[in-house]
């Protein structure tokens, strides 16, 4: 095979592993207090924000980097990172100022920003390095009262919202990356659903790490006022290079009285190559909070990328009849090790929480459920059903479950149900012998296994993400 | 057609097939008949390409080709068409879009246009309607909760949906009582004609009364010990196999 089919081969199997030539803005390397300065500065924040930085920058230094996942990493020189980095340019104040490489790249993406060519109905705030670049339909969402900006926008233009919910479900202290995230955190998406309000269109964000060295530390905060409702989804793709890159984002939801939250991620960051070199370090805290009575908040994600992925999306089900879900596959090949699941906490009566999730292991691959359900001695009523299903493709993978269930309510039902299966010779054989390939097969009956995960899926995304399973698992059989 | 020469295969250092035989012209259906462990399920594996058969002497040439040479997935593409003893569950996939997707990757093999979900479901309602099932079956799970009956069934959907050009049918009739066993009989009946040609392997007469075969042949310690014609099943339900082996 010559270079350049092996290059082809390469490329069809991560398909966004290009880089975007622009001229970039990056502040010096490593991390201190003048760093965080810089960007507070670049941004223009006010002071309260900037002290907020420096507090969660000294607890940072204060802490240490957990290891209680199943995960095996070299140590991260985090003084040999960029902090930020960004398109020189000059923030484009409309969507036909972007520059027209950033446009390129996201419809190379399959992200098209220009409004007549995107995907009818859903709404995008793009994310490149550090910064946002540009968001979509933002006239229209304001016609309906709905707020949707980038978050560095949000602190000028709606400081009070962002102070009062800002590091409201994850305190600065929360965890080592949610600490670093909230030094140093540069951009990411801001929403508000003001009560009652039906939010008229999907929302959705596409992270881009493009520059080399660089950590990208987006901060989302999704707030859903009284009655209001909402569906969010997020995207996210990186270049092929042979370092690693970390990747510690922090997202908060806050639901209130009778709101509901869909927050749906299609996470396919570069996952390193066959030999288990480069892909994304994905350190990310998410946690919602249903704050009021029946509120509900739905974490769905598929999970196919990056080398490292640890990442529990969690409930706190405060108010009385609030209710968590928590829909995940998480895909593994190759080398990538993924640590992730969900917390649920029990605190209002009569809460509910489901968490269905579907991890497939591959190649040399290691995949571990990690979740925690929680019942507090208040939660009257509460109810959790749990289903963690493992499947195993060759003998080199492995697969975990660490579920953890703590009850201090008698009255709570908790049920847990766990399965690891193998794709079974005769499975393959029987799809072949009706004519398709092995790897049509494979996806097939991946896809079969994760189901009842999928259907959660915005439609536009399911058939997005049925694909990117079978990708994903190429060359894993056979 | 389909002709069978010398045809050894063994699993491990185990020889099943020990040098079979056989010629079935295009249009003519044959029986395989032969006590347990005579090596039918073997044969017929080989013929479809399962991993885990080594074939260590012989050739299968299908309409002029060595099928040997060929995965499982360009044997169904050449016309091959196996029908389970124990038809595998496959969760979470549904029936309609595993019978699509099969059909279209032989559609795009042979250079054929792929049907669309609606001129596919179309297609399916019909073949499902003619098999007297439940058109709930397109929505089903493959295989997934099915009855015995049901499962043997959805073979039939199957090959009536693919079309054959030769179709293996494993001790299709194992199980059945006799409403399902005419359900598959109707199925292989429906696609007899010049063009079609069926392997049915199994251990009783009862279903050969259905499925009325040109020729039989008597499988033994993995060689065809017998042919004949159609009475030939008749006279083994009445003496059985044994001595067939000196015969």
């Amino acid at each position: 095979m010559s270079t350049t089919e092996m290059q082809a081969l390469a490329e069809q199997k991560y398909k966004y592993g290009f880089t975007t030539e622009i001229e970039m803005e990056a502040f010096p390397r490593g991390l201190n207090e003048d760093i965080i300065r810089m960007i507070s500065a670049k941004k223009e924040e006010p002071d309260w924000l900037l002290q907020w930085r420096l507090k969660a920058y000294a607890a940072w230094l204060e802490m240490e980097e957990p290891h209680w996942a199943k995960l095996h990493h070299p140590p991260i020189d985090y003084q040999d990172l960029y902090y930020y980095a960004a398109p020189a340019k000059a923030q484009p104040k409309s969507l036909d100022e972007v520059d027209p490489e950033l446009l390129k790249t996201y419809e190379k993406l399959g992200i098209p920003l220009n409004e007549r060519a995107a995907l009818a109905g859903v709404a995008v705030d793009a994310v490149f390095d550090s910064v946002s670049v540009a968001t979509t339909f933002r006239e229209t969402l304001s016609k309906a009262g709905v707020i949707f900006c980038p978050i560095s926008e949000a602190v000028r233009e709606h400081p009070e919202l962002v102070r009062e919910y800002l590091g409201s479900v994850v305190p600065v202290r929360d965890n080592y990356f949610a600490a670093l995230n909230s030094a140093v955190f540069s951009d990411g998406s801001f929403v508000y659903i003001p009560k009652g309000v039906r939010c008229p269109m999907e929302l959705s964000t596409y992270f881009r790490i493009n520059a080399k060295n660089t950590g990208q530390f987006e901060r989302t905060l999704i707030i859903a006022d009284e009655a209001a409702s909402v569906s969010y989804l997020e995207g996210c793709t990186a270049p092929m290079r042979d370092e690693n890159q970390l990747h510690a984002a922090v997202v908060e939801l806050v639901a209130m009285d009778e709101a509901k939250i869909k927050y749906s991620t299609v996470q396919n960051w570069y996952p390193g190559d066959a030999e288990g070199k480069g892909g994304i370090y994905n350190f990310v805290t998410k946690r919602g909070a249903c704050r009021g009575r029946n509120s509900k908040i739905s974490w769905t994600q598929v999970e196919t990328g990056s080398a490292i992925t640890w990442k529990y999306p969690s409930c706190i089900l405060q108010g009385d009849g609030s209710v968590g879900e928590f829909y995940s596959v998480a895909l593994t090949n190759n080398y990538q090790q993924a640590d992730t699941g969900t917390k649920m906490i029990h605190l209002g009566k009569n809460t509910t929480s489901t968490i269905i999730s579907k991890g497939i292991s591959a190649g040399h691959s290691n995949n571990t459920y990690r979740g925690l359900v929680k019942i507090s001695a208040a939660a009257s009523g509460a109810r959790n059903f749990t289903q963690c299903d493992s499947l195993l493709i060759g003998d080199q993978c492995g697969a975990h479950t660490v579920p953890y269930i703590e009850n201090r309510n008698m009255s709570a039902k908790v049920e847990h149900e766990a399965t690891t299966s193998k794709i079974a010779e005769d499975q393959l054989f029987y799809c072949r012998s009706r004519g398709l390939s092995q790897e049509d097969a494979v996806g097939l009956i991946v896809n079969g296994f994760c189901k009842d995960v999928l259907k959660e899926l915005p439609m536009e995304f399911a058939v997005e993400a049925q694909k990117l399973l079978s990708v994903s698992l190429e060359g894993s059989v056979g | 057609m389909l002709e069978i020469k010398n045809l050894h295969a063994r699993i491990g250092e185990k020889e099943i097939l020990r040098g079979v035989n056989l010629v079935v012209p295009d249009g003519e259906i044959h029986a395989i008949m032969g006590p347990n462990g005579a090596g039918k399920s073997t044969l017929s594996y080989v013929l479809s390409g399962r991993d885990g058969y080594e074939v260590t002497e012989g050739e299968v040439i299908y309409d002029g080709q060595n099928i040997l040479e060929l995965p499982p997935e360009d044997r169904a593409a050449a016309g091959l068409f196996l029908a389970f003893q124990y038809p595998v569950e496959l969760p979470g996939v549904g029936n309609a879009n595993f019978l699509r997707t099969a059909l279209n990757a032989i559609r795009r093999k042979r250079g054929e246009e792929e049907l669309d979900a609606v001129a596919f479901l179309k297609l399916a309602r019909a073949a499902v309607k003619s098999l007297h099932m439940k058109e709930d079956f397109l929505k089903r799970n493959v295989n997934v909760g099915f009855s015995g009956g049901e499962k043997k069934r959805n073979e039939m959907l199957q090959m009536a949906l693919l079309q054959p050009g030769l179709a293996i049918l494993d001790e299709t009739d194992s199980g059945l009582d006799i409403d399902a066993l005419k359900i598959v009989a109707d199925g292989v009946n429906a696609l007899r004609g010049p063009k079609f040609s069926a392997l049915v392997i199994t251990h009783y007469q009862r279903l050969l009364d259905h499925i009325v075969p040109d020729v039989v042949h008597v499988l033994s310690a993995g060689r065809i010990v017998r042919s004949g014609p159609k009475e030939l099943a008749l006279e083994l339900e009445a003496h059985g196999y044994a001595g067939l082996e000196a015969a």
